[in-house]
């Protein structure tokens, strides 16, 4: 293998790779897509086909109701993702399909979806290798822009209104930096990770009958996270901001939004925590 | 090594072509290439007005049908809800009618139950206290579960499942066993 890996052969493994068998297969530069798929002879044969049913709707047919549109494709001619499902039928089967997407690793929380029955990040959702139909809707109660797009204006309202950001009147001692000890920053651990994805507060049911009032698991962490900042001095106005029955109380321990986080955070705990603090 | 990049680069140069037979297809591509969808000009009064009108006719997505009926529906907590909304209603609906008794001249005393039960097979028996001991079993288990939530105790995920399934199988057993047996 070492002697593969030299750099002549690397210079024609491009031009070799497509006579070449599976035994004669080398490692290339960055195509190395392609060429594992054709390194494994099973893969190559059999089909494994997959269907994705689809929930679309038009805004430009608003007569027509939604359904569900299926689409079958090979999966292994796609990448291991249901994003990259998604990414394949827009790009070869149907450029129609509409869904926001960027960063495809987790970070940007664009591509959050329903997907089998349960919210998550389409980037960080392995396709099940079943035969099993894929079913995929946008996020459950939310208004529909087109086909998996969600209206998250109210959800981003909702955050603005609990002011995410440090509110402090105290300068500080150093006159540099808002200094906090170790104890105090691993406080904002499993809250700042968070990337509003949305996809705890669309798991909620409370949320689905209540979000005009209730602020719903993602925003009530958010706000978990600037009431236990030691730096933040608005403790209190935050607390009493949520002192009513609807903001706050709505939640009932469902802790849908807990199992669902892509990002493996706690909503449900922060919300106890919340809750506890406003008690005691 | 040295010899075989020297190469590389050669045969590099050889294969690019060069910059005015690559700009030409693209010069070409870029008159062709017109977009089918223009857009028009709109002030911002007006744009409000069009999203107002496309707000109006979204619809919403599905929720309850879609979502995951084990989460939603077996995940204890609407439970909770309904075995307590349950039982308040029974004792609500048996407390006016022994109130009405004297008056309709049912007979709902004790001892009138006691013996229109006692003649039942064990089976109905057993079922029809089952009625009343699984929502009050579940609601009892369940509601120690909240109080224990209400102390931010008892959050990860594996506590969550394993709760859930001791919440079911605990008050489904504990009930079966108290009609039953008691």
């Amino acid at each position: 293998m070492a002697a593969l890996r030299s750099t002549s052969s690397r210079l024609f493994a491009a031009a070799s790779r497509s006579s070449a068998g599976p035994s004669m297969f080398v490692r290339s530069m960055a195509s190395v897509g392609e060429a594992t798929v054709n390194a494994d002879p099973k893969s190559s044969s059999s089909a494994r086909n997959k269907t994705f049913q689809i929930y679309r709707w038009n805004p430009e047919l608003p007569n027509e109701k939604p359904k569900m549109q299926a689409y079958t494709l090979d999966l292994n001619k796609t990448g291991p993702m249901v994003l990259d499902a998604l990414v394949r039928i827009k790009n070869e089967v149907d450029p129609t399909l509409t869904f926001r997407r960027s960063c495809r690793e987790g970070i940007c929380g664009s591509c959050a979806m329903n997907i089998n029955g349960q919210n998550t990040l389409a980037c960080l959702c392995r396709i099940p290798t079943d035969t099993n139909e894929l079913k995929i809707y946008p996020l459950p109660h939310t208004y529909v822009v087109k086909d998996l797009v969600p209206d998250l204006t109210h959800f981003y309202k909702q955050y603005k209104s609990i002011k995410p950001y440090l509110q402090r009147d105290t300068p500080a001692p150093d006159g540099r930096e808002y200094r906090q000890s170790k104890a105090d920053r691993k406080k904002l651990d499993g809250l700042y990770e968070c990337i509003l994805c949305a996809c705890c507060s669309t798991s909620c049911p409370s949320y689905w009958w209540n979000s005009e009032e209730y602020l719903g698991p993602a925003i009530l962490l958010q706000s978990y996270r600037w009431i236990i900042d030691s730096r933040d001095e608005r403790t209190e106005a935050r607390k009493a901001a949520l002192d009513n029955s609807m903001s706050l109380y709505r939640c009932h321990t469902i802790l849908n939004c807990t199992r669902t986080c892509p990002k493996g955070l706690n909503p449900g705990l922060a919300i106890g925590e919340i809750k506890k603090e406003m008690a005691f | 090594m040295n010899a075989q990049r020297i190469g590389v680069r050669a045969l590099q140069q050889v294969v690019r072509p060069n910059a005015f037979s690559q700009n030409i297809p693209r010069l070409m591509l870029a008159s062709l290439q017109t977009r089918g969808a223009a857009t028009v000009k709109v002030t911002p009064s007006e744009a409000q007005t069009i999203l107002a009108s496309q707000r109006l006719q979204r619809p919403v997505s599905p929720h309850l049908s879609a979502y995951d009926f084990k989460q939603t529906w077996f995940s204890a907590s609407v439970w909770t809800r309904i075995t307590g909304g349950g039982m308040t209603t029974a004792l609500y609906v048996f407390s006016i009618s022994y109130l009405a008794a004297p008056l309709t001249g049912w007979h709902l005393e004790s001892a009138t139950l006691a013996t229109a039960a006692a003649s039942l097979p064990f089976a109905a028996k057993a079922g029809l206290k089952l009625l009343v001991t699984w929502p009050f079993m579940f609601h009892l288990f369940n509601g120690t579960r909240h109080l224990v939530w209400d102390l931010a105790k008892g959050y990860k995920r594996p506590v969550i499942h394993a709760g859930n399934i001791a919440v079911w199988s605990g008050s489904l057993l504990s009930a079966l066993g108290i009609a039953c047996f008691l």
